[in-house]
């Protein structure tokens, strides 16, 4: 398994050199990532800015090493000492592409984004909420993170997606919402009942060929990127981006979106109580006949 | 927008001392012609199942096959990309975008080069949602939906790079987006046959690349107006 990825690594690296010619050893650092003095010559100077505070990526740095290491590696590309026992995978920041984001999908997240990530952890995983840390330390090692990739150094991050009021939650956009849920084709990895299990989940893989899963709703846990309505909206929006859940931004126009939102608590409705659920409940009750199923149109010949 | 850059490159080939880096490329007269083939076993293609996905399997007759390594008669090869890797002073790309279809659960084609920088203009055919994942690496990775009837995605790629493309959605979907520095490339045919043509006399370093093999450079030098053929040829490993 080592001997393949060393393999690869070597492969793209060589694919790098000849694709560019003269300026390949610049595009060959990008690709082979664990240059340790990577993040060195930047790390006096990186800052990160969060709120009124700032962060300082040289004390980023020595939280760094008692707190991240282990998992995140020192190399910073995920493949520190405790990475081989952990699914899923800890973070490689060498890559710069990160799941929780305000910004368009291929874009950097901000400052803050990456802040929200470590102050809430990530649900499902090894990566725990560091609110223990201060938050000026937390700051600090959002300032140190970006030390790892010189996308960082060349690159600004997108610009935040806007997200308008929330339209009220009534029938008529939670019924709006599923014929969303139909017509993206949600379903096709969330499943029509939003398990999990539809009919691409088995096969999902992230962007370095780990098997991921589909979120299944009926669990009503929090979802990786938060748990509010304003958080789900921004999670199908801009997408998460190293995972199969792309972005939705450019085909779901914002009054759209929230009635998406409206559908997907009803979703959660077996673990949790939401309004949505509360009133899709009582409106399922009434109209049980009339209720479509989602899934594979029949017309299509489906399954 | 490209009225704009097309304003923008007459200006510069009005004013006439442009440097290198705004103009396009120049046109020769040479060309680089030849054929890509493999010696070895290479692995057996496989038919595709696309039963979870009526909409497009209707759309073939027969079974639509995988692409990685595909073959033709006389042990050729095909979806090779061959390009001037060294020698052309590059250029602003040309303003025409280059297209990208899904059809019926398909990349066409499986293979497209394009120049750094270069409009790419990716459609969705299909009577089916697909999320175009572009697994990029130098340059930045993003990964969008484009449900059926969507507008096409407009994009560009700034660095070279050999960048696998996938659909989440339909995990049989394969294809590469193949940022170049040059726009003299080609992608070889059934038959395995390329051609470059409008090449300026020069000495080049031409490179084939072939997904699952890498890639085998030669150099050649040709004269104005002159024809040289190079052939390339890739050891195909049955796995």
């Amino acid at each position: 398994m080592r001997v393949k990825k060393a393999l690869v690594g070597l492969a793209l690296g060589s694919l790098g050199f000849l694709a560019v010619g003269a300026p390949a050893a610049r595009a060959q650092s990008h690709v082979n990532a664990p240059d340790p003095s990577l993040g060195a010559p930047s790390v006096e100077s990186e800052t990160a800015s969060v709120g009124g505070l700032t962060g300082h990526a040289a004390a980023g740095k020595v939280l760094y090493r008692r707190f991240c290491i282990g998992c995140h590696g020192p190399d910073g590309n995920g493949e520190g000492m405790n990475a081989q026992w952990i699914e899923p995978k800890p973070r490689d920041f060498t890559a710069a592409v990160f799941k929780c984001r305000s910004t368009p999908t291929g874009t950097l997240p901000t400052d803050q984004d990456l802040y929200n990530s470590l102050e809430r952890g990530f649900v499902n995983s090894n990566m725990p909420s560091w609110n223990p840390l201060t938050p000026q330390q937390r700051a600090d090692l959002v300032a140190f993170i970006k030390t790892w990739s010189p996308r960082w150094a060349k690159e600004k991050p997108g610009s935040a997606l806007v997200i308008p009021a929330e339209t009220p939650v009534t029938i008529e956009s939670i019924l709006h919402g599923r014929e969303l849920f139909q017509k993206m084709e949600c379903w096709k990895c969330h499943g029509p009942a939003g398990h999990g299990d539809g009919p691409s989940a088995a096969t999902l893989t992230d962007s370095k060929d780990n098997p991921i899963r589909p979120y299944n709703f009926s669990t009503g846990t929090r979802f990786k990127c938060g748990e509010t309505n304003q958080d789900l909206y921004r999670i199908f929006m801009t997408g998460v981006d190293g995972t199969p859940m792309p972005s939705f931004a450019d085909v779901i126009q914002p009054n759209d979106a929230w009635d998406l939102v409206h559908f997907l608590r009803t979703l959660q409705a077996e673990s949790l109580d939401t309004k949505e659920s509360a009133l899709w409940k009582t409106y399922v009750a009434a109209h049980r006949a009339d209720i479509k199923p989602i899934g594979p149109d029949p017309a299509a010949g489906g399954q | 927008m490209k009225s704009k850059l097309f304003m923008l490159l007459a200006g510069i080939a009005l004013v006439g001392n442009g440097g290198v880096s705004g103009l396009p490329s120049p046109a020769g007269t040479g060309t680089i012609n030849g054929k890509v083939t493999y010696t070895g076993t290479p692995p057996k293609m496989k038919p595709i199942d696309m039963a979870k996905e009526p909409s497009c399997a209707k759309q073939h007759t027969t079974p639509v096959m995988t692409e990685n390594v595909a073959t033709g008669p006389g042990n050729s090869l095909e979806y090779v990309v061959v390009y001037i890797s060294a020698g052309d002073p590059g250029g602003a790309p040309p303003a025409d975008a280059v297209r990208y279809d899904q059809k019926g659960c398909q990349y066409l084609p499986h293979v497209l080069p394009m120049q750094a920088g270069q409009s790419l203009q990716i459609y969705n055919d299909d009577q089916t949602s697909h999320n175009i994942h572009p697994l990029a690496k130098v340059n930045s990775e993003w990964n969008k939906s484009q449900p059926a009837g969507s507008p096409p995605i407009d994009t560009k790629y700034d660095k070279p790079e050999f960048i696998p493309v996938k659909c989440n959605i339909h995990p049989w979907m394969h294809g590469y987006f193949v940022v170049l520095n040059t726009s003299h490339y080609a992608v070889t045919g059934p038959d395995g046959g390329f051609s470059l043509k409008g090449l300026p006399a020069g000495k080049y370093t031409v490179t084939a690349w072939q997904e699952q093999y890498g890639t085998q450079t030669q150099d050649v030098t040709i004269g104005a107006g002159e024809t040289k053929p190079v052939n390339f040829t890739f050891k195909a490993l049955p796995y």
